[in-house]
């Protein structure tokens, strides 16, 4: 069996800047991986690369055995994402913004309005089903993307940050989807965050990468053995070093790395 | 609103001017070009919905899904273009209401025709320029640079026949001068260039544009 995400020798230039600096790695199929980094370490650029929104300067990515450069397409239909900031349309109901994705992504009419309300059941959004999105909290948009993301069934879900700023009885509904997604359906998820107990609980490999190089990678334990801590938060720390690291200050998430802050 | 006003302060205001000058009812010969300026506006705007879906994240929701960038370009022009449909529809309405007289009810199908093609094809622009750009500061900007003299030179005011050499060639070259042309002809009977050629300008020009928007919109990066 080959492993469902496979990435090549990876490298991303902007530039002069190197945002990712030949990281390989390989995710096996129902597999958790946690891909772990300060911020403007390269997560959200290799991140963009493996769902075909940015090409590499070099190297090859494999999603479910289709190239990112040469079939996007058919990358694209193999994997559901969430990203960081809400990418709803907020003058659409819950329901509309639903439909449109499965219009998008070719789900078959007849299907169409099941699958959006066993999703929408899943995520106890389906009262709100008719309310205009604008009118909801950072958390009900956040769950309203995951059953979006989830609408085409696919492969290999990709989550971005998915608990940043929500409460913790919200980040435990969520990993509660999540897992119970990974394990009904096989799901592979592949996820970024900055909570290194999420990665504890839920991962069963994670990648470390800072200033575009690969790190560490491995499973939380191995993780900590090799670093010789006892938290995976210490072994974060023991990795990627103490200094705080400057994002360069624009919100559209372009260019975030500047690879001049080698420690 | 702004149609409106151009409407009832030029056909009053220059209405009797022009009458005097032998060139007939005013408001007949300015109902057409403020439809198309009412199309023209609300077209080349709607490009700031993409600017706006690019910050806002919704732009990457369809530009991760299995659908050809070329598709979601032609699907994005098209919704913004019935935005600009309607606005040039109820500008006519309002025409009527204000006393502007059509040749024949026939006419009105061939008028909307043309409210299509100048809708789809700024709108076309609108989206493309869009693409290359990343604030809404610098698309307002490029707008309000182009908007005016695209509409001053297409004849919607004044007949362009009568412009000296230049303007007469820069018009030639402002694509909004055959909407301009097309849409009167249909709605009053008089051309400048005549209907088939005001309507294949357009509709190449249109498919031209789809290609190279297209191109651009592909290369979007967020």
């Amino acid at each position: 069996m080959e492993d469902i995400i496979q990435v090549k020798h990876l490298r991303k230039e902007f530039g002069e800047t190197v945002a990712v600096n030949d990281i390989s790695f390989n995710v096996k199929e129902g597999e958790i991986f946690a891909l772990l980094g300060p911020n403007g370490a390269g997560k959200f650029t290799t991140i963009k690369i493996l769902t075909t929104l940015l090409p590499s300067t070099h190297g090859q990515v494999i999603i479910n055995g289709f190239d990112v450069e040469h079939n996007p397409d058919e990358v694209r239909e193999s994997f559901g994402i969430v990203f960081q900031d809400p990418s709803l349309d907020d003058e659409l109901t819950a329901y509309e913004n639903m439909f449109f994705h499965a219009v998008l992504y070719g789900v078959p009419p007849k299907e169409r309005k099941n699958r959006i309300e066993q999703l929408l059941k899943i995520v106890e959004l389906w009262d709100r089903k008719n309310d205009l999105v604008k009118t909801f909290s950072g958390g009900m948009k956040r769950r309203l993307e995951i059953a979006r993301g989830l609408l085409h069934h696919p492969k290999i879900f990709f989550l971005d940050e998915p608990t940043v700023g929500l409460d913790p009885q919200t980040r435990t509904h969520i990993w509660d989807y999540v897992l119970g997604l990974n394990q009904q359906e096989k799901v592979t998820v592949m996820f970024t965050t900055h909570y290194m107990d999420e990665v504890e609980k839920v991962a069963n490999r994670a990648a470390i990468i800072d200033h575009g190089n690969l790190v560490a990678l491995g499973t939380p334990q191995e993780l900590k053995t090799e670093a010789q801590t006892q938290s995976l938060e210490e072994a974060f720390l023991h990795f990627t070093g103490y200094d705080i690291r400057d994002e360069q200050g624009d919100d559209l998430g372009r260019m975030r790395i500047r690879h001049n802050h080698r420690k | 609103m702004q149609p409106i006003l151009y409407l009832v302060a030029f056909s009053y205001g220059f209405g009797p001017v022009f009458q005097r000058a032998g060139e007939g009812n005013y408001l007949q010969f300015l109902a057409p070009g403020i439809i198309a300026m009412s199309v023209l506006f609300s077209a080349l705007f709607s490009g700031i919905d993409i600017i706006w879906d690019k910050q806002f994240g919704f732009l990457k929701e369809t530009l991760v899904a299995p659908v050809s960038r070329i598709n979601i370009m032609i699907g994005r022009t098209l919704g913004g273009a019935t935005t600009a449909i309607f606005q040039g529809i109820l500008v006519l309405a309002i025409s009527f209401l204000v006393g502007f007289r059509v040749i024949s009810i026939g006419s009105l199908l061939g008028a909307l025709l043309f409210i299509c093609l100048i809708a789809i094809f700024f709108t076309a622009l609108g989206t493309a320029i869009a693409s290359l750009l990343d604030d809404m500061q610098g698309f307002q900007m490029i707008m309000n640079f182009m908007v005016m003299p695209l509409f001053f030179l297409s004849g919607a005011l004044f007949p362009s026949g009568s412009f000296p050499k230049t303007l007469s060639f820069l018009s030639r070259g402002d694509i909004l001068t055959y909407g301009v042309d097309g849409l009167r002809g249909c709605l009053t009977g008089i051309y400048q260039f005549g209907l088939a050629k005001d309507f294949i300008v357009l509709s190449v020009l249109t498919s031209v544009l789809f290609l190279i928007g297209g191109r651009l919109f592909s290369k979007i990066r967020i």
